[in-house]
């Protein structure tokens, strides 16, 4: 096994649904290391890119390249939706699942479940049915059965877009926590002062096609194309 | 009126005696619509899971087909079942006519479907909440069936209810492959069927009342057992 199936290679990639092209073509490296923000306009093709690296959008055109057999890259990355998909499962048992289904003991897998949603600040919640937790639960469940079997790397589709101000901090504290401990994120998000937060680096998309890839510094201080320039002001961007 | 209330009052006095005849009557039926559902459980659950998760070639016309088959006449499955299993049958070799099982058989076929399109009804449903977190996790198809079925089973519940309602109630295919043999093939239903047409009235009602007694009953069994369940998974 590989110490690490990064980095992710985007070779000309292209993602195409009935003939029409929803991205690409994109060429882009993710590094082992790092906190990636995916930004751009909505329609700019940021959830087809993040579907794309991890798999769940078939590539039309270009490859997409692991430093990893095809059989352990799906074991370790993880997914989290924009809107938490909650199995009708308590919480101890939904987040135990991530663990259960590669083949860890229920018993050990349940134990695990719970140190984690303790440390997530679930440790109130784990007997309750996962669909009838907050919005803020539901995204830190989702984060739990994501981080649970610690992937290598961790892609997030705006999982604070419907949350308060408290409950994206506590999302943010657990996505930095995750980053130290060696897990790579790309994140897509609309809100400018969490990219400035959390970004090391920043991939600006705009018409499904990557415009910007830069360091977050260079990016949010010296924009190189007019449409980066104008969303970082907050602009309309056409 | 007063034929009623007696008749009535005579089948109570029937069923609290403790008749051996009429109980192992309602044994029987119980035993053979249990083990049919139980089989058709076997048939229909996996069947309608893969119908819910599976893309391929015809599958709308096997979802039609399933569908249609909900409604397949009790009299027409029972020849059917006669005939493969008479004699001069294929399958007359197993001397299984006039037994139980060729009854276990026939509410099988009937069965069978009716779990399989209620199966596939939910399962679909369930599946296109959880697809694409499952593909996510990189959760193999059988696991996706195996996963739909394990969080759909309140709902499924109530498929394995309708079989049995429609096992325990039928009576024109069980009468027709089981010949309504005393002691050995007469179930609820055919006994009722034969004691009404001889007169009997007493025992046909006291085996009415225990008919619908025993659906409440398992209706209730499964309902306070799934209550807590459903609860805990908030379905």
């Amino acid at each position: 096994m590989v110490k690490t199936i990064l980095p992710l290679e985007l070779n000309g990639v292209v993602a195409k649904v009935r003939g029409k092209t929803l991205v690409g073509p994109v060429d882009l490296t993710i590094s082992p290391q790092g906190f990636t923000i995916l930004m751009g306009p909505n329609g700019s093709g940021k959830t087809t890119l993040l579907r794309l690296m991890h798999g769940l959008q078939r590539v039309s055109q270009g490859h997409v390249t692991w430093n990893a057999p095809e059989a352990e890259v799906r074991a370790r990355q993880a997914y989290v939706f924009q809107t938490p998909i909650m199995m009708r499962r308590r919480v101890v048992d939904s987040i135990a699942f991530a663990l259960t289904l590669h083949g860890t003991p229920k018993a050990d897998a349940r134990e695990r479940a719970i140190v984690w949603a303790k440390q997530i600040g679930l440790g109130h919640a784990l007997q309750r049915p996962a669909p009838v937790l907050s919005g803020g639960e539901k995204q830190k469940l989702s984060l739990a059965r994501a981080l649970i079997r610690k992937p290598d790397i961790l892609f997030l589709d705006e999982p604070c877009a419907n949350l308060d101000g408290r409950a994206t901090r506590e999302i943010e504290t657990i996505l930095q926590e995750a980053q130290k401990t060696g897990t790579r994120i790309v994140m897509a998000t609309h809100d400018m002062g969490q990219a400035r937060r959390l970004a090391t680096d920043v991939v600006f998309m705009h018409g499904g096609k990557v415009r910007e890839a830069a360091p977050a510094s260079g990016f949010f201080d010296n924009p190189q194309t007019p449409e980066a320039a104008a969303f970082i002001k907050g602009d309309i961007v056409e | 009126m007063q034929d009623f209330a007696g008749t009535f009052a005579h089948s109570v006095g029937l069923i609290l005696s403790g008749d051996a005849e009429l109980w192992a009557v309602v044994l029987l039926s119980l035993k053979v619509s249990l083990l049919a559902v139980f089989a058709s459980a076997v048939i229909g659950l996996p069947l309608g899971a893969l119908l819910a998760v599976g893309r391929f070639r015809g599958r709308q016309a096997v979802i039609v087909l399933v569908n249609a088959l909900m409604g397949l006449p009790p009299v027409v499955v029972g020849l059917s079942v006669y005939m493969i299993l008479s004699n001069s049958g294929p399958l007359g070799v197993l001397q299984l006519l006039y037994t139980p099982t060729a009854m276990i058989i026939a509410q099988t076929i009937l069965v069978a479907p009716i779990i399989a399109a209620l199966t596939r009804e939910l399962l679909e449903g369930l599946n296109n909440e959880y697809a694409e977190q499952l593909r996510s996790f990189g959760v193999s198809r059988m696991g996706v069936v195996a996963t739909l079925l394990w969080d759909g089973r309140y709902g499924l519940s109530t498929a394995l209810l309708a079989g049995f309602g429609r096992a325990i109630a039928e009576v024109g295919a069980v009468i027709i492959v089981g010949g309504n043999i005393n002691h050995v093939t007469r179930v609820m239903t055919t006994t009722i069927a034969l004691e009404t047409s001889r007169g009997n009235l007493a025992l046909a009602m006291a085996l009415g009342v225990l008919l619908i007694l025993l659906a409440i009953m398992v209706n209730a069994s499964v309902a306070a057992l799934g209550m807590s369940g459903r609860a805990a998974a908030n379905v």
